[in-house]
């Protein structure tokens, strides 16, 4: 099957510098998602998850290699360009959910996709019923719990319609039983609307729910696991 | 005669000084006139001021007895001094006067003090008809043109809190103190012109703060000018006028120097005028009884002698604490004397 | 334990030493700015002592001539020789030089400045050959005291020479007297002084006091000083507040390790002093700079407007800076009390996060409106009921510290008014975010506020007292051209000549006289039949100067007025067994003595004495200038000539250098509160990269987010002037309608100035644009890997 990859890693290398030695965090990193395909990235703390994330999210730039949304590369970008791909094409689910404190529920959820200029207010409603936000709408941020507060960034990510979502440890800062309905949520959503879903975490047991895994140890990716 | 009146003339030439003008105290060196031995005087011309002469001074005391009774003692006295020996009209006069009066009773001693330009109008001795004035002090002749202007007087002065109107006949003449009215004030040959009117007597009324009193006594007024300060070495003065029962009088003083030695002179005066000078040594003048006066202790009681004279008395204040408080402070009131003789003076003590 | 704890205290300054700037700045500023302030006002008063003591002004009754006649030295003797104790006076201005001769020998006890002559008899002044005048350090001795030996002396104020008055008399040729001092002992059974002399006696509260005079100008600097110093407080009560809560871990566990709650108060305590003090030290050597650099200016104000002499150059008073330190301490005590007092009752295992100083709850916010409504009540309450100037300041005080409090509620409201109609999303966010960031920047924003309200209040008091003032010379000055004869003879010699070439010549008379116990100019000014006379009045009859010019009434000053309750219609005996009904007040700023205006022929006739030499010219405008040069010719000097055009443009030149300090002081507020925000944001920058990095990472750019920041600044400056601009003009109206009333008897419409305000708003945007800058300028350099760390849960 020679379909265009959603996202690509082709032999990316990311390094920071530490006490005057540049360390390598991701080493000779290849990789591709497939358009719904949801891909799960684990690996200890410290393997470099988070800057493969910020990678793909375009949010950090890589030293070597190339990165590709829909065969499109970052590496021409200018900083312009990489926001507004960031705004129209990308949904970011933080482990701190980091929403917007001084936005509604009901603005949080549009928020972006506003932004994108690309607001449906029907898919957005049904977004935040099936999330259970729609008694939640008038509501800030900081008045609810962290299950219903991942849910508006979930909500998020998706109001966009996004090609590719990018989940950092979504569900991290939740306890067991509300992590479980938040994966739950965010896999059957990502389903639904044929998005690659690349998520990070360091559990194997939420890794496992997902279509594909891939491991990495020290910035380099091992193995793919089945 | 008063220290008081050197002082003042001192103290301006060292005013003066400070101002950096010109002057040294060299008396000659300024273009003062200085007093000469056997003077001839001129009246009712030299009763006026001597604008060439550095210091002078219209002095007069009164022992006086009030309707109640009581003991009063009353003392006028104008003094001028020269800055320059010259006199102008206006601002610019080089002539000041500074005014004393005092008022003695047993328990209370009055003292007010004035300072003037002559020029101004303000003070002046003019001396036809005789008037000396400084503000509304003034001493006036009241004595018909035929005679001596200073043989009727009348005498005002006004102090915060008392005033005096009195009026004075002589019933004697001018008397020349010294020889012929040229008197020495030391060793080293300091001199004045000196002459007195010591025959008054007084009838007028006082102004107290408890009250206006009639008194009656007599009075002694001193006229002296000259240019020269004291010797350097003298502190101070003690100077008595004394009236005996005769009708007599003496004058004496003693001026101190600061070995402690004693510069004395006196003259006797007969009822009739005629006086005797005696010179430095023939008085005695010795501190009995001190007083502690304003802070200082000064000695209000004495004994005065002049041998030749079998004059022996011990004198006592009227009122020990006759302090005139004015810019040159000093002791001045009248006392009475018992000894040898018996009567009233006037006493006056500077230096202490 | 305690050197560690202190040490572990110390060091967050060193990691934040935005925050530590901020303080000492804030502290620094207040200091400063209040203490300099008061150097200018001491040394001004210093100078008004020193001018009152030399004739010992505020002590000594005066005799002084009515009609304004010479005084001779026969006048002088005469008063003498009837035993009254009077000393002459030579007290004139001359190119701007008081000239004072004195006469030693009979002048009261400290007449003579202490220093110059040590009382008794010290003649030190009386000279023998050369002549010797006294002045202070600097000033320039006149061309007539060339001859003169010139000493100086400390006691003497500026632009004044003294001198013995023969020495006066002898160098410039004056030979009359100006007035006699009268001794306050007067000798035993004399009778009253009235009874024997023409002269007025003129007791030391009749006389004019400098205080008093310049009292408006010292005000308006006070309530400057006054307001620098809130706006300095609450950057520093900010400053502390936020220092505090950041180290709220620190303190519980420093006192988890065993550090007494005593001891840590006392240690914070220590901190917050040792900060007074640095502050302190260097906001008295801040507050000496600015006083210095503005006294050349408030000096040359105070000398052309009220010719009160001040030195330029500022004395160094130790005094003076012990009270600023105590300023600091006393600003450092009330911006720290609270929390102090809150760390006392922190309890031990509190959480140690630190709450966000800056995000109050909603409660909390409520609490704050409430206390800004009460403090605005209190001050309204004070105004309105309280009587004196006391109750003015209070009023003052209740109305501006309110008016601060009350501020976040306002910005909150109108933020949330603002958002309801922003329809793009990012503009909602910069709203919405832009209230979040309010509480932050509250005491920044309340310091701006009071700055500009500062600002715009006392620039408005400041220009209605120059427009009314103006506006009132324009009407009061009815002749084209006014002259002042020497006499009356040549007085009649100008007007024969003069009167042919011009519409009408008018004649006008000048005479002191008491009015029911109050010192009162009479002025009287005749009427022509085609030009009558007349200003407006505050309040009187209509036809009130018709009934004046047929000489059936006269009109009074409000000055008056107020003294002696004079209302219309009562009678006022303007002479002995002479009197006429009130028919009008009129304004008549800045004299200090009451005011009567009566027909000049009932004037003559009750005081024929007068000298009738002055004459106001109605001239056409355009024949202004010969009729001057006809006027030159007739042999008149400069001065005896006063046109009402340079008349005009001296008094405005007058306000216009007023207006110099004022608008030093301006800036300088503004300045500081500029600084405040800078720091505020330079603090909240930090703290805001949790809220700023997720809306980059949903794609926004850096360079966008930081403009972001930009606007908002100014959004919220434009905010804080237009609230600042109803508090401004409510100070203004205390300042001018009570503060004024109590101080000085003269009430000032109030005059607005949208130009200004306009002007002012331009500035306050510059201010928080420039505040902004650096802030901004670091978030759009910002490393996209800061931004990354509020996202990385790892570290």
């Amino acid at each position: 099957m020679t379909q265009t990859p959603l996202l690509e890693f082709r032999n990316v290398r990311k390094s920071y510098q530490s006490g005057g030695d540049p360390v390598d965090v991701l080493r000779d990193v290849s990789f591709v998602l497939a358009p719904g395909e949801t891909l799960a990235m684990t690996g200890e703390s410290g393997s470099g998850k988070s800057t493969l994330l910020h990678l793909a999210g375009c949010l950090d730039v890589a030293d070597q290699g190339e990165i590709l949304l829909s065969g499109q590369a970052y590496g021409p970008l200018d900083d312009t360009a990489r926001a507004r791909l960031r705004r129209t094409r990308i949904g970011l689910i933080f482990q701190q959910f980091n929403l917007i404190p001084s936005l509604s529920v009901r603005q949080n959820l549009a928020f972006q996709a506003r932004l994108a200029e690309n607001e449906d207010n029907e898919w957005t409603a049904k977004l935040a019923e099936r999330l259970g936000l729609a008694a939640h709408l008038d509501r800030f941020p900081e008045n609810l719990s962290g299950g219903q507060q991942q849910r508006v960034a979930i909500g998020r990510a998706l109001a966009l319609r996004p090609e590719v979502i990018l989940a950092d440890e979504p569900t991290g800062n939740l306890d067991e039983e509300n992590a479980a309905i938040v994966l739950d949520l965010l896999l059957e959503l990502v389903r639904d609307t044929r998005s690659g879903l690349l998520f990070v975490t360091h559990s194997t047991a939420l890794a496992s729910r997902l279509d594909r895994r891939l491991h990495l140890r020290r910035g380099s990716l091992l193995a793919e696991a089945a | 005669m008063n220290v008081k009146a050197f002082s003042f003339g001192l103290m301006l030439a060292a005013d003066v000084a400070t101002g950096q003008s010109f002057a040294g105290l060299g008396a000659e060196a300024d273009g003062f006139a200085i007093p000469q031995p056997n003077p001839t005087f001129e009246f009712p011309e030299d009763h006026g001021a001597h604008n060439a002469y550095r210091i002078e001074w219209w002095y007069l005391t009164a022992t006086l007895t009030g309707e109640d009774g009581q003991d009063y003692g009353v003392q006028w006295t104008l003094f001028r001094s020269a800055q320059r020996p010259e006199a102008a009209e206006g601002w610019q006069t080089a002539q000041i006067h500074m005014g004393h009066a005092g008022l003695t009773t047993a328990d209370q001693h009055f003292s007010a003090e004035r300072f003037a330009r002559a020029g101004t109008g303000q003070a002046g001795v003019a001396t036809a008809p005789f008037e000396a004035w400084i503000d509304d002090w003034i001493m006036q002749s009241t004595a018909p043109e035929t005679e001596d202007a200073l043989s009727a007087l009348q005498l005002t002065a006004r102090g915060a809190d008392f005033s005096y109107d009195l009026d004075l006949q002589a019933t004697g003449p001018l008397v020349f103190q010294g020889e012929d009215g040229y008197s020495v004030k030391s060793e080293s040959g300091q001199a004045s012109y000196y002459y007195s009117q010591p025959f008054y007597t007084v009838s007028g009324a006082l102004s107290l703060p408890s009250g206006d009193v009639g008194v009656a006594g007599q009075a002694w007024l001193d006229r002296e000018w000259s240019s020269q300060p004291l010797a350097e070495n003298q502190i101070g003065w003690d100077w008595f006028s004394l009236s005996f029962e005769d009708g007599a009088r003496m004058m004496g003083f003693g001026l101190r120097d600061s070995d402690g030695g004693h510069f004395t002179s006196a003259t006797w005066i007969e009822a009739d005028g005629t006086s005797t000078p005696y010179p430095n040594g023939a008085l005695r003048l010795t501190p009995l009884s001190q007083a502690d006066v304003a802070g200082r202790t000064v000695p209000v009681g004495w004994r005065v002698e002049l041998p030749e004279r079998g004059l022996d008395v011990e004198t006592t204040a009227l009122n020990p604490q006759s302090w005139m408080s004015t810019s040159f402070p000093y002791w001045e009131g009248p006392i009475r004397f018992d000894g040898s003789h018996q009567g009233r003076g006037y006493l006056e003590m500077t230096g202490y | 334990m305690t050197k560690t704890a202190f040490l572990t205290l110390l060091s967050y300054w060193r990691r934040s030493p935005g925050q530590f700037v901020t303080l000492v700045l804030g502290l620094m500023l207040a200091t400063a700015l209040w203490s300099g302030v008061q150097a200018l006002n001491a040394q001004a008063r210093q100078s008004y002592a020193q001018a009152s003591e030399i004739m010992a002004q505020t002590i000594l009754t005066r005799l002084v001539e009515p009609s304004g006649r010479d005084i001779s030295i026969a006048d002088f003797a005469a008063l003498r020789r009837a035993g009254f104790l009077v000393s002459p006076v030579i007290d004139r201005e001359e190119d701007g030089l008081r000239i004072l001769g004195v006469d030693p020998l009979t002048a009261p006890p400290g007449a003579i400045p202490a220093g110059i002559v040590s009382g008794g008899s010290d003649f030190t002044l009386m000279t023998g050959e050369q002549p010797i005048v006294f002045l202070r350090a600097g000033t320039q001795p006149p061309d007539w005291a060339d001859e003169a030996q010139v000493l100086t002396s400390d006691a003497l104020p500026p632009d004044t020479i003294l001198a013995d008055i023969a020495t006066i008399v002898r160098l410039t040729g004056i030979n009359t007297l100006d007035y006699f001092l009268l001794h306050p002992e007067q000798p035993a059974g004399l009778p009253a002084i009235e009874t024997a002399t023409e002269l007025l006696t003129q007791s030391p509260d009749e006389q004019t006091d400098l205080g008093d005079l310049t009292g408006s100008f010292h005000l308006n600097l006070t309530a400057f000083g006054l307001l620098s110093f809130g706006v300095g407080l609450f950057i520093t009560y900010g400053a502390v507040g936020l220092a505090f809560e950041n180290r709220r871990p620190v303190f519980r566990t420093l006192r988890a390790v065993g550090l007494p709650l005593r001891r840590l108060i006392a240690l914070l305590a220590l901190e917050l002093g040792s900060l007074a003090l640095v502050a302190g030290l260097l906001g008295v050597a801040l507050g000496y700079v600015i006083a210095a650099s503005l006294l050349p200016g408030v000096s040359a104000t105070l000398r052309g407007l009220y010719g009160a002499p001040v030195p330029g150059e500022l004395a160094f008073d130790p005094l003076w800076a012990l009270a600023a330190l105590a300023v600091s301490f006393l600003g450092a005590g009330l911006a720290g009390a609270q929390s102090l007092l809150r760390v006392a009752q922190m309890p031990l295992l509190a959480p140690a996060q630190p709450r966000a100083w800056a995000v109050i709850d909603a409660r909390a916010q409520r609490r704050r409106l409430g206390l800004a409504l009460a403090a605005i009540g209190f001050g309204a309450l004070a105004t309105w009921l309280g009587e004196g100037l006391i109750w003015g300041f209070a009023g003052l005080a209740g109305l501006l510290g309110g008016a601060a409090l009350g501020l976040p509620s306002f910005l909150a409201a109108a933020l949330n008014a603002v958002s309801g109609r922003a329809k793009v999303p990012f503009t909602e966010w910069m709203i919405a975010d832009a209230r979040q960031q309010v509480p932050g920047l509250s005491f920044a924003l309340m310091a701006l506020m009071l700055a500009l309200s500062a600002n715009i209040g006392v620039s408005t008091m400041v220009g209605s007292f120059r427009a009314t003032f103006i506006e009132w010379i324009d009407q009061r000055l009815f002749a084209e051209i006014y002259v002042r004869a020497d006499d009356q003879a040549e007085a009649d010699r100008i007007e024969a000549i003069i009167a042919p070439q011009v519409d009408a010549v008018l004649r006008s008379a000048w005479v002191e006289r008491a009015v029911l116990g109050q010192p009162a100019e009479f002025q009287g000014i005749s009427d022509h039949p085609t030009q009558p006379v007349e200003w407006p009045l505050l309040s009187g009859e209509p036809e009130a100067w018709a009934h004046v010019g047929a000489g059936e009434a006269l009109v009074i000053s409000e000055q008056l007025a107020h003294r002696t309750g004079l209302g219309i219609g009562d009678t006022v005996p303007f002479a002995p067994n002479q009197a006429l009904p009130v028919a009008g007040i009129y304004a008549d700023y800045g004299n200090p003595k009451g005011q009567i205006t009566l027909n000049y022929a009932l004037l003559i006739n009750a005081y024929p004495e007068t000298p009738q030499s002055r004459l106001s010219l109605r001239v056409a405008s355009e024949d202004v200038e010969a009729t001057i040069q006809t006027l030159r010719d007739q042999g008149l000097r400069q001065d005896q000539i006063i046109d009402q055009t340079s008349l005009q443009a001296v008094s405005l030149r007058i306000f216009e250098q007023t207006f110099l300090v004022t608008g030093a002081l301006n800036i300088l507020t503004l300045s500081v509160a500029a600084l405040a925000l800078l720091t505020s944001f330079l603090t909240l920058g930090g703290m805001r990269l949790p809220q700023i990095a997720p809306v980059w990472a949903l794609g926004q750019t850096r360079r966008r987010l930081a403009l972001t920041e930009l606007w908002r600044a100014v959004g919220l400056a434009v905010l804080t002037f237009i609230y600042a601009l109803p508090v401004g003009l409510a100070l203004a109206w205390i300042l001018l309608a009570v503060i004024n009333v109590e101080a000085f008897g003269w009430r000032l419409p109030m005059v607005l100035f949208p130009f200004d305000w306009a002007r002012l708003l331009v500035l306050s945007l510059i201010a928080a644009a420039l505040a902004a800058l650096w802030p901004t300028l670091k978030l759009a350099r910002i490393a996209p890997a800061r931004l990354l760390q509020v996202f990385a849960y790892e570290r």
